[in-house]
């Protein structure tokens, strides 16, 4: 049997691999029978539990295709239900478990009770080709380099991998219309309104005003002073947002609107003007009203939980804490620099509207951004 | 035996020579023979062998949930539309009627509400990805803990491993495609991972979303990633990984009868075909079960994506929570410098730990083998006790992984147990280091202790609960010797070897070439494998046994001296009217 060992491919440990034993192998144990090898009432009653247990799945089937036509789907408050679940669902799926299950343990206890239980040994073989295999595999290499000729013709070799590269270039150049340049796209919102497309600047000229509202989100109401408590948090966006055409068709949606809220979106929050810390803060509030990026410095989630006491702004994705009072400084987590802060004023009507765009990019850093 | 004529050739004239047809069947699979050589296949493999084990069923769950996935995904397909073009929801959902969603979201919703069956299958999904990578995990884990990476095996450890970061790349793919509120700050999530790389990171953003974020082609993309190039790699990855297992065929537990050189169980047909056939439905099954009773994913609470809308305990899949954990607990550093910004704070969470993790544990195997030099082939499994340093190692990852979990889940912590989130922040930042250090210092000396008490067993046997009181009055417990198997399969593993140092310089006063790296082999080899203990030598053994012959005659005088059988079961398994096994 000896031809069977493994073998090492290496000189540190000679010799084929063994089990230093100081115990005997003693052997396969003998096999031993059954309950339903031997007992034929053991046997009868195992083939009945197998044949049960694959009556039970066709069961499960035959209810998967009574529940599909008989339970209503739809919305979960308007359908048929059991419990507080949804019928289709619910019995679609148990119906497909009692099928599946009962198959599978069917076939498992067919397997274990009455499938021949006899263990077979199969001698193993090592990895390796033999050396002679190994040999001949060398020489055939060795003769198809020299057939090639591609060690002697070094200008064909080298003119193949040149032209082998550049084919390997081409899908990497290929890829370069996956999306534009960056240009200055991160350095802008919205509340810059020199971004604004001519339609978007054709709807400002008909509103005889110079700076643009900050609007409540969803609705986009605008705001005054006067509307919120100290303490109070309002989720906001630029009002151009909510601009619509002449005949009420909506100037910003679907991918535009998208890319806009991920920059623009803004929080508004009050607290009592002496509560203030920095200089700019004081500069930019209204009445102890403060807007801030919603966009988080750390990796862009929206930030809004408010800690009313404390004009502490939380991120719900990675918590990091901004003090609202003190040009949003990082009092807490991953983040690295201060939520931007938007300067905003009243307008000749009394709501609140931004004195111009941040005067840095909003949301995660990168790495040109400095 | 009578000689087998039927492949005789019945005609030398006009026809071919071909064996009789026994039947139908036979006809077809001899046409088929004659093309596809399926006799030489079937020969084989048919009876191919299989141990069997528990632990070996732990791969077989990640390979059957594949499947689940295969077969619950092309039915996803026939409904979802990968678009994020936006239009008006007008399905049977009321609360979400009127409002505006991209394709991707309605379909999602259009499968949950109005395709019958379309939720279960949905969620089924969901959950056997779940299953498939938790299942890849504990394998890995199994893999790892039992030595089963050692040659040949190190090319299918890696294969594997390349198998679960696919895994949970497909994972994080799917689950951004109904672009809900929650997969899409994932994604936003990713964007910020993005942009923090080095140079490039603006660029890869806008060339990912084909634009600024989130832009409308990353769900499409997504999609075809999803549904294509991600399974197809990982199917060619399970053919090949299935194919090396059959190449060296599996590993086993040492025990009677099993040794390196072969390898015991049941052959492919029927029984292992039958089991492994039956397992298939077990996990349909179970995926089944938790499709109809478990809600997972219930992307109609969370409303379509909106950028300037998030929900408070935002979640990602349980597989993403050591990212998240990383994220989370990571000190915020950020350095500014020539006009440049490089974002510590998300790129060492982001980018470079978790690969760094994975790489400590997918480099274990290639370590311990420069340790140990050892170029032999393995077939036979360790305990996990007989590898001490290895096995703390792993524990030590598990710790790692189990802390940052906790970590990508600190809100949800602070909120229900009501501590302080920055302090569990703080102390996750400190515990990362400390505890697996504690923990890799246990388990090392736990699996000692374990291995003396193997030793033990072996060399005084096992305590009976019998008190034996001497004529002088001293009390003592008696120790039986345990079955021959039993010392057997306990003494079925390799001493380890502590590398030597060679010495740095030869008779001549020359340095050794490659001193320094044996100098660092030699002090990596003490501390992995120095204070393992080693099993009996045959001599210490029959030593142990003459002392047991000993004792045995000063207790033969006694007038009724204790077996040491009084209270297990050796009387009934010895017993010869017993043939039957008990199950």
């Amino acid at each position: 049997m000896t031809e069977n060992l493994p073998e090492t491919t290496d000189g540190h440990h000679a010799g084929p691999v063994t089990v230093e034993e100081p115990i005997p192998n003693p052997g396969l144990p003998t096999h031993q029978w059954r309950p339903t090898d031997v007992d034929p009432k053991a046997e009868k009653r195992a083939e009945r539990q197998v044949a049960a247990l694959f009556g039970l799945a066709a069961l499960g089937a035959i209810g998967f295709l009574v529940s599909y036509f008989v339970f209503e789907i739809g919305d979960q408050h308007q359908t048929d239900t059991i419990g507080n679940l949804g019928a289709s669902n619910l019995m679609l799926g148990l119906c497909l478990a009692v099928l599946l299950l009962g198959m599978g343990a069917g076939l498992i206890q067919w397997a274990r009770k009455l499938m021949a239980d006899h263990e077979i040994v199969e001698m193993r073989h090592p990895a390796a080709s033999s050396p002679e295999d190994r040999e001949a595999a060398v020489a055939i290499l060795q003769t198809g380099l020299e057939e090639s000729g591609l060690g002697r013709r070094p200008l064909i070799r080298n003119s193949l991998l040149a032209a082998g590269g550049l084919l390997g270039l081409l899908p990497i150049v290929m890829l370069r219309d996956l999306g534009p340049l960056p240009g200055d796209k991160l350095y802008h919102t919205i509340w810059d309104m020199n971004t604004w497309t001519p339609a978007q600047q054709a709807w400002w000229a008909t509103q005889h005003r110079t700076l643009q509202r900050v609007v409540r989100d969803v609705v986009g109401t605008p705001i005054k002073a006067t509307d919120l408590e100290v303490g109070d948090l309002v989720n906001c966006e630029p009002e151009i947002h909510f601009a619509t055409s002449p005949d009420g068709q909506p100037l910003m949606e679907g991918t535009a609107l998208m890319q806009s809220k991920a920059k623009a979106a803004v929080i508004l929050n009050r607290m009592l003007p002496g509560d203030i810390v920095s200089a700019q803060t004081q500069n930019w509030s209204v009445d102890g009203i403060v807007c801030y990026s919603k966009i988080c410095t750390h990796v862009g989630c929206p930030i809004s939980l408010n800690e009313r006491t404390t004009h502490h702004l939380l991120c719900p994705c990675h918590q990091s804490t901004f003090d609202l009072a003190d040009s949003g400084k990082v009092l807490f987590g991953p983040a690295a620099r201060p939520l931007p802060q938007l300067d905003i004023t009243v307008d000749d009507e009394g709501y609140l509207v931004a004195r111009h765009d941040f005067d840095e990019p909003v949301g995660p850093s990168f790495w040109e951004r400095g | 035996m009578s000689l087998d004529t039927s492949k005789i050739a019945d005609t030398n004239r006009g026809t071919p020579a071909t064996a009789k047809k026994p039947n139908k069947a036979g006809a077809v699979a001899g046409w088929a023979d004659d093309r596809l050589s399926l006799g030489t296949l079937t020969k084989a493999f048919a009876r191919k062998v299989f141990p069997d084990h528990w632990s070996f069923m732990l791969g077989e769950i990640a390979l059957w949930s594949f499947v689940v996935l295969l077969l619950t995904g092309v039915f996803l397909t026939f409904w979802f539309v990968p678009s994020m073009s936006e239009s008006t929801y007008q399905g049977s959902y009321t609360q979400l009627r009127g409002v505006q969603m991209s394709d991707a979201y309605a379909s999602t919703l259009h499968i949950s509400f109005d395709v019958r069956g379309g939720l279960l299958v949905r969620q089924m999904h969901h959950w056997a990805a779940m299953l498939f990578i938790a299942a890849m995990f504990v394998h890995m884990m199994r893999t790892f803990v039992t030595g089963a990476f050692r040659k040949p095996r190190e090319l299918n450890w890696i294969v594997g491993s390349l198998l679960l970061l696919l895994g949970i790349l497909e994972g994080f793919a799917g689950y951004s495609l109904p672009d809900d509120l929650l997969s899409g700050t994932g994604m936003r999530i990713a964007d910020g991972l993005i942009k923090a790389t080095p140079v490039v990171g603006t660029y890869m953003s806008f060339f990912l979303f084909g634009g600024e974020f989130p832009g409308d082609v990353i769900i499409p993309r997504l999609y075809i990633l999803h549904v294509l190039l991600i399974p197809g790699l990982l199917l060619a990855l399970i053919g090949a990984h299935m194919l090396l297992l059959v190449f060296h065929k599996h590993t086993q537990w040492p025990g009677p009868g099993r040794t390196e050189k072969n390898v015991v169980g049941y052959p492919m047909l029927p029984v292992y075909a039958a089991k492994a056939g039956g397992f298939f439905f077990m996990v349909f099954g179970v995926t089944a079960l938790m499709g109809a009773l478990l809600s997972i994913n219930p992307i109609w609470k969370y409303g379509p994506y909106d950028p300037s809308k998030v929900t408070a305990g935002s979640q990602p899949d349980w597989y993403m929570g050591i990212a998240e954990g990383l994220l989370r607990i990571m000190p915020n550093w950020e350095t500014h410098i020539w006009g440049i910004t490089i974002s510590w704070n998300v790129m060492i969470p982001g980018q470079i730990l978790p690969f760094v993790l994975f790489g400590m544990i997918i480099g274990w195997p290639f370590l311990e083998a420069w340790v140990t030099g050892d170029k032999r082939e393995h077939h036979l499994l360790q305990r996990p006790r007989n590898a001490p340093t290895r096995t703390a190692f792993l524990a030590a990852m598990v710790t790692v992984y189990g802390l940052l979990w906790a970590a990508g889940g600190n809100d949800i912590l602070a909120t229900h147990f009501h501590w302080s989130l920055n302090s569990i922040t703080y102390f996750m930042r400190a515990a990362v280091f400390i505890l697996p250090a504690i923990v890799f210092y246990i388990t090392r000396r736990w699996c000692i202790g374990l291995q003396r008490a193997d030793n033990d067993r072996l060399l005084h046997g096992y305590e009976t609960g019998i008190i034996m009181r001497s004529p002088e009055g001293a009390y003592s417990e008696r120790h039986l010797p345990i079955s021959e198997e039993r010392a057997y399969t306990l003494t079925a593993r390799q001493r380890d070897e502590v590398h030597e140092l060679h010495p740095a310089v030869d008779e001549n006063g020359v340095a050794a070439p490659g001193s320094r790296s044996d100098q660092i082999r030699a002090r990596l080899s003490q501390a992995m494998f120095g204070d393992n203990v080693q099993k009996p030598t045959a001599q210490e053994l029959e030593e142990a046994r003459h002392h047991a012959e000993h004792t045995h005659e000063l207790e033969a005088g006694l007038a009724h001296p204790a077996s040491g059988h009084e209270f297990d079961d050796h009387n009934l398994r010895d017993a010869e009217d017993v043939p039957l096994r008990s199950h």
